[in-house]
Order: structure tokens, then C-alpha cells, then sequence
């Protein structure tokens, strides 16, 4: 595929520009990324408003998981996976070679497609983030942050009497809150979530999105999601990916409501995608 | 581009041929017959292995299980005082340089005083070991005082009598063909008749060395040699290739470099094990001048030997960890390393260690590096250290496959009896530690 020949996306960069927020938690710009010789996101110029929920939604094979990717450098460990451009948290450049990619990481917590608890026990899952970033002092400091943790993914109710049990025994809600639990624990700005909801029922479902709409009031949450309702019901704003473009990105209300790009239009409307 | 529409093959009238599944009874019927005969083709290649080795199993044990009970001769022997204390003092040098074959030997004499002529006297002192006198010194030694008493002991017999007990030896055959006489016969089936053979567990079996005579040879010092010998292997292929393997692995950048030490060490795995033993005469002994014939030097050639197998199944193990927990871990900021170590590599762990068991077990039955390096000599004593000479059992089995003596006959297949208890102990722990590391993860 060559930029040449392309249309429309590049053409809406310079627009998608003129909106950016000022004071933005996360911005990017000019952000590419090329698998080996194929390139999967073409100039993606995003700002992340902080303590708000932002969607991105798309057609699959569209680069917004590659995009969330980039905001945590998880796109380090791929192998023949390059990113370009400028991504910066607060101002600074993460992708700075005197930037400690892990200490980034324990900054922009993430939370996976599939649970993915780790096969310990669910003390040990939330203890383990604090434990290696040496953020407990004792057993009790330890026994606090988890009990917060879990408080705050509104799973300690159901685990306190069992936080010696393995977190792969929960079921599968259970066990995505846990991940947002342990992601929690360790205490980030933003919270990444690469369609967490795609694995659950839809009670687990609406527990995470309630989880979000509290969560949002201290941290900063991206959400990549298939489901347009959910995007509609969790976030203030919303990008639409397409073809590895951001193709429109603004108020999650104006995009559904008015979308300004004809394709945005057909994939929120179920005509393609 | 998404916008291509689908239109299906059209046939050259323009109309589209519906096509359906053929349903018929003899396609269908076919496909079962496919099915069953597939079936079978499993179930004959089940058969014919558990036959082979059901074939095997027997024949080892119908000819081995013997050795396991050792014949001795019940004799009242009277310790002569001035035979085994040729000192007269009681001292322990002197009690160690006593003839006790010899009160032995008159004892069994003294059970045949009809027995006169030299060479008859000889047949019947055939029937005795020669270490048959080391039981009365041990009793003696222990206690001095039954010195001029007499005392009944069990005494080991040789080879020859001990097959005639196990029924090793054909009696119906002429007499020039078997090696007893007819008249040792006899003096056998009066022994019998009196009560005097015994056979009683052969525990000297597994604690004493080699032997050139069949009834004292044992698989002690082979055993304590595999022993020595399959420790060092495991203590120098386990780390440096578990290391290896999570470098490759984990670390190591893809390029031409690993991707030529890769195929090197597959290519390794594959590499006859003599050439492991050539290599660990020319370097090992050629070079270095370790001792010849150690268990150390062993150990270190099948530790090259184990060394690819370990690193493939290790990194086999390594890639089937799931990535979704390295994510998980990557995601709340671990550093690589902290990735293996808390998460990738306990959880590969049932998998290297299988891959470490099953490796040592190969080297364990490995005879031919070993030869090379001089683990093939006759060796009597049971090893104390790693660079003592030894030798390790499967070469102590081919060892005594190469004996001429009867008697070895049934010691080669205890041998190889031992030898599979051995790798089916070890295999048995490689299952049994896969299960219990992969119920608590």
C-alpha cells in the first residue's frame, strides 16, 4: 500500500490538528507504525484529554490497537515492529531512548482483550505490580494496596475471603476486574484497555463499564471497542480508525450524533465494517 | 477496496449449477471402511510394539531374575587355629593371613572322606568359590574367640554349582559337552539330599565390584559409576543450558548469528554419540590429561551429549508459555527480566525438567562415548570419587555379554533388568514432577 495513492485520511490530518486540547494528558503526532515492510498506521495526530474516557473505534484490522500499543511501547517486544513519530505523556516523549521504557509502563497501566490473570494467587496478582516497583514497605502497606485495588475494581466483596485462591479460578468477569485491579494497583496516570469487555457476558460487561465511569474520575482511560453502544455509553470522546487513518476524532456525542467524514458516517450507521 | 463484490462462478449458459454434498451409500460406506482401517493401523502398531517389549521384558527376566538369589553350601567348618592364625597371636594382620579356603575346604572334604584321588579331590574343591573362606574370616575377625571351634556357615559356591542349583546346566547332554562331571553330579544331588545348598538373596550383587568369577561379580561399582558419572552431567548440562536456551530464547536478537547457533545445536542433538567420546579423548584426556576412565571425564562427554537436548526442550517450553502472561507482566511494568524469571520460567519449568530427565536417562544408557574414554576397563573396586577409574552399567553389561563363562549369562541380564528399573524410576519422576508443578500453576 503507498501513501501516494491514498485519499481522503491524510487530507483530514491538518483538521483533525486544529482541534487539539490544550493541557492534554497524552498527544500524538505524525505517530506511524510499520510491521516489517507493511505499514499499519499512517500519521495518527490524537490528543487523550486526562481524567476522561476516549474511545477508539474502527472496522477490525483498522491500527487502533496498534495505536493503543504505541502509547505504552508494547509494541517494543513485536518483533520487526517500528514506530515512528512524536507520542508524549505530560509533555514528555516516551519514546526518548533516555526514557525508561518500564517505568513508563508502571505510569500507563493496561488491561487485555482476553483476562489474562497470572496463575498465582489473587493477592499475589495485585501484589505483584507494587512489589517489584518496591511501592510496599511491610506486609501491611502490601495488604492495603491490594485491599484498595480490589475495592476500586469493585471486586473485594467477592475475593476477600479468598485472596489465597488462584485469580484463574474466578470466572471470566471476575477476572478482567482483577487485571483492572492489578493494573490499578500499581498506581498509573492512564489506564489502557484493549477491548476488555470482548471476552465477557453482558452483566460482567456493564460492571466493567460502570467500573470505567467511576475509574475516569481519577485516571485517564483509552478504550479500543467494537461495540459502538459501548463507546456511546463510556466515553466522552471518541476517534474513528480506518485503514490505519484516523479518520475523525472528537466529542463522543458530536461523532455519533453528526459525524463529519462519510465514513464515519457508514461505520457508526452498520454500513460497512 | 472493501467494496468488491462477490459474484460466485458463473457456467458458461450463465446459469450457476447448484451443487450439492453426495450423500450416496457406498461413498458414505467407503469413508467408514477409510476410517476403520485407519483405526486398525494404529491399534496393529500399539500391538506390535507392547509385543516387543512385552517380548523383551520376559525374556530378560526369565533369564536375569536368577541372579538376584546367589547358592551357597551349608558346611560345619572347623577353624584350625593354627591355619588361620598362622602367627599364633591373635592379631589382626595375622587372623587377615589365614588360609580359610583351606578349613573350608576340608570341611566340604570331610563330608566325602570316600573322595581320595587327587584330581577327584580337585573336582570337588570346584565346588567351592574362591572367595568362599571370606565369610568365615569376617566371623572370625569379628569374633576371635570361636577359634578352634566349629561352626557351620554357608559358604558361596561357584559357578559351576550354581547353575547346576538354578538348573542352568543340562544334565541329559553327554558329559564332555556340560562343564560338571557326572560324579559332581552325584556329590551335588547328595549335597541336596543332605539340606546343605541354600540360596539366599544375593545382596553382594549391588554393593561389589567387577569380577572375573561369575558368583562374585556385582554391579556395585557400575552402579556407583552411572551414579557419579550421570550427577556431574546433570550438574554441568542443567545450568549452562537452561541458560543457553533462555538467552536464545528470551535475549538473544533474531539474526544470522543465532540463527547459525540454533541449527547447530539441533544439528548436536543429532551427532553420534561416539564423536562425543572421540572428542572428550582428544581434548579431555588428550589435552587436559584428566584421568582416564573417571566419572568426572564421563559426565563432562554426556554433558555435551545432553546439553541439545536440554536447550531444545527448554526453549520448546519457553515458547509455550502463553504471551498473554508476558503482556500481563510487560503491562504493570516488569522489566525483561523479571518477566522470565517470575512468570515465563516457572512456568516452563514442568517442560525443562521433563526435557532434563529424559535427557540424563538417554546418557544414562549411553555406552559408546564412554568406551572412549577409557570407562570400559575391568575394574574391581567400587568408585569412592569422581576421578577414580569406574565403569557405568550399560558398559558393564556389554562387559559381561562379551564373557565366555556361563554364569555371566544370567548377571547380563540382571544387569539390564537394573538398568531399566533405572530409567523407568527416572521417567516415572519426569512424569511425576510435570504433574505436580502443573496442578499448582
Amino acid at each position: 500500500m503507498d501513501m501516494g495513492t491514498l485519499p481522503a485520511g491524510a487530507a483530514m490530518s491538518p483538521a483533525v490538528a486544529s482541534r487539539a486540547i490544550e493541557g492534554a494528558k497524552m498527544t500524538s503526532r505524525k505517530v506511524c507504525v510499520h510491521y516489517g515492510q507493511k505499514q499499519a498506521l499512517f500519521d495518527v495526530d490524537l490528543d487523550i484529554p486526562s481524567r476522561q474516557v476516549t474511545a477508539l473505534i474502527g472496522p477490525s484490522g483498522c491500527g487502533k490497537s496498534t495505536y493503543l500499543r504505541c502509547l505504552n511501547r508494547m509494541n517494543d517486544v513485536i518483533d520487526g515492529c517500528r514506530v515512528t513519530g512524536d507520542i508524549r505523556l505530560d509533555g514528555e516523549n516516551i519514546y526518548d531512548p533516555k526514557l525508561d521504557v518500564v517505568m513508563l509502563r508502571a505510569r500507563i497501566g493496561m488491561v487485555f482483550q482476553k483476562p489474562n490473570p497470572f496463575p498465582k494467587s489473587i493477592y499475589d496478582n495485585i501484589a505483584y505490580g507494587p512489589r517489584i516497583h518496591g511501592m510496599a514497605a511491610g506486609k501491611t502497606e502490601m495488604d492495603e494496596i491490594v485491599q484498595l485495588s480490589l475495592e476500586r475494581a469493585g471486586l473485594w466483596n467477592e475475593v476477600k475471603d479468598r485472596l489465597a485462591q488462584p485469580g484463574t479460578g474466578l470466572s471470566g468477569g471476575q477476572q478482567q476486574r482483577l487485571c483492572i485491579a492489578r493494573a490499578i494497583a500499581v498506581s498509573p496516570e492512564v489506564i489502557l484497555m484493549d477491548e476488555p469487555c470482548s471476552a465477557l457476558d453482558p452483566i460482567a460487561t456493564a460492571k466493567i463499564e460502570e467500573l470505567m465511569d467511576e475509574l475516569r474520575e481519577n485516571y485517564t482511560i483509552i478504550i479500543v471497542t467494537h461495540s459502538m453502544q459501548q463507546a456511546a455509553r463510556v466515553s466522552q470522546k471518541t476517534a474513528f480508525f480506518h485503514l490505519g487513518y484516523l479518520v475523525e476524532w472528537g466529542d463522543t456525542e458530536q461523532i455519533f450524533t453528526s459525524p463529519r467524514d462519510e465514513r464515519t458516517q457508514g461505520y457508526i450507521t452498520g454500513r460497512f465494517g | 477496496m472493501t467494496d468488491a463484490v462477490f459474484t460466485g462462478p458463473a457456467t458458461a449458459n450463465g446459469v450457476a449449477k447448484l451443487r450439492r454434498p453426495d450423500l450416496s451409500e457406498g461413498r458414505i460406506r467407503r469413508r467408514y471402511a477409510a476410517e476403520r482401517r485407519f483405526r486398525l493401523y494404529g491399534i496393529l502398531a500399539i500391538g506390535f510394539a507392547v509385543f516387543m517389549l512385552g517380548f523383551l521384558a520376559i525374556t530378560v527376566i526369565l533369564q536375569g531374575s536368577s541372579a538376584f538369589w546367589q547358592t551357597r553350601i551349608a558346611l560345619d567348618v572347623a577353624i584350625d587355629a593354627a591355619t588361620v592364625d598362622p602367627a599364633g597371636d591373635r592379631s589382626e594382620d595375622s587372623l587377615r593371613s589365614g588360609d580359610y579356603q583351606a578349613v573350608v575346604r576340608d570341611a566340604l572334604r570331610g563330608l566325602f572322606p570316600e573322595v581320595t584321588g587327587r584330581a577327584d579331590r580337585r573336582a570337588l574343591g570346584d565346588f567351592l568359590s574362591n572367595a568362599a573362606g571370606m565369610v568365615v574370616m569376617e566371623r572370625v575377625l569379628a569374633d576371635p574367640s570361636i577359634i578352634g571351634t566349629t561352626q557351620r556357615f554357608e559358604v558361596l559356591a561357584s559357578t559351576d554349582l550354581d547353575m547346576l542349583a538354578k538348573g542352568k546346566i543340562r544334565r541329559d547332554v553327554p558329559e564332555a559337552d556340560r562343564p560338571v562331571k557326572d560324579q559332581q553330579i552325584a556329590w551335588f544331588d547328595r549335597l541336596e539330599a543332605e539340606g546343605r545348598i541354600t540360596s539366599t538373596f544375593n545382596t553382594a550383587f549391588f554393593t561389589t565390584g567387577d569380577s572375573r568369577e561369575p558368583e562374585q561379580a556385582g554391579l556395585g561399582g557400575a552402579m556407583m559409576g552411572t551414579f557419579l558419572t550421570i550427577v556431574t552431567a546433570i550438574l554441568l548440562s542443567l545450568p549452562i543450558s537452561v541458560a543457553a536456551a533462555i538467552y536464545l530464547e528470551e535475549f538473544a536478537p533474531k539474526n544470522k548469528i543465532t540463527d547459525i547457533i540454533e541449527v547447530n545445536i539441533n544439528n548436536l542433538a543429532a551427532v553420534p554419540s561416539i564423536v562425543f567420546g572421540l572428542l572428550g579423548l582428544a581434548v579431555l584426556l588428550g589435552f587436559f590429561g584428566l584421568p582416564r576412565g573417571a566419572p568426572m571425564v564421563g559426565g563432562m562427554v554426556l554433558s555435551l551429549m545432553t546439553l541439545p537436548t536440554i536447550i531444545i526442550a527448554t526453549r520448546a517450553a519457553l515458547k509455550a508459555v502463553p504471551p498473554s502472561i508476558r503482556e500481563a507482566a510487560y503491562g504493570v511494568g516488569a522489566s525483561k527480566q523479571q518477566v522470565v524469571l517470575h512468570h515465563v520460567l516457572p512456568l516452563a519449568m514442568p517442560g525443562i525438567m521433563t526435557g532434563a530427565i529424559i535427557g540424563t536417562a538417554r546418557a544414562m544408557g549411553e555406552s559408546a562415548a564412554v568406551l572412549m574414554i577409557g570407562m570400559v576397563a575391568f575394574i574391581v573396586d567400587v568408585p569412592g570419587s569422581i576421578t577414580d577409574s569406574s565403569t557405568v552399567l550399560p558398559v558393564q553389561i556389554y562387559l559381561w555379554a562379551d564373557a565366555p563363562e556361563r554364569g555371566f549369562v544370567e548377571r547380563t541380564s540382571a544387569g539390564i533388568m537394573v538398568m531399566l528399573v533405572f530409567l523407568v524410576l527416572m521417567n516415572a519422576a519426569a512424569v511425576i514432577i510435570r504433574r505436580r508443578f502443573e496442578r499448582r500453576w
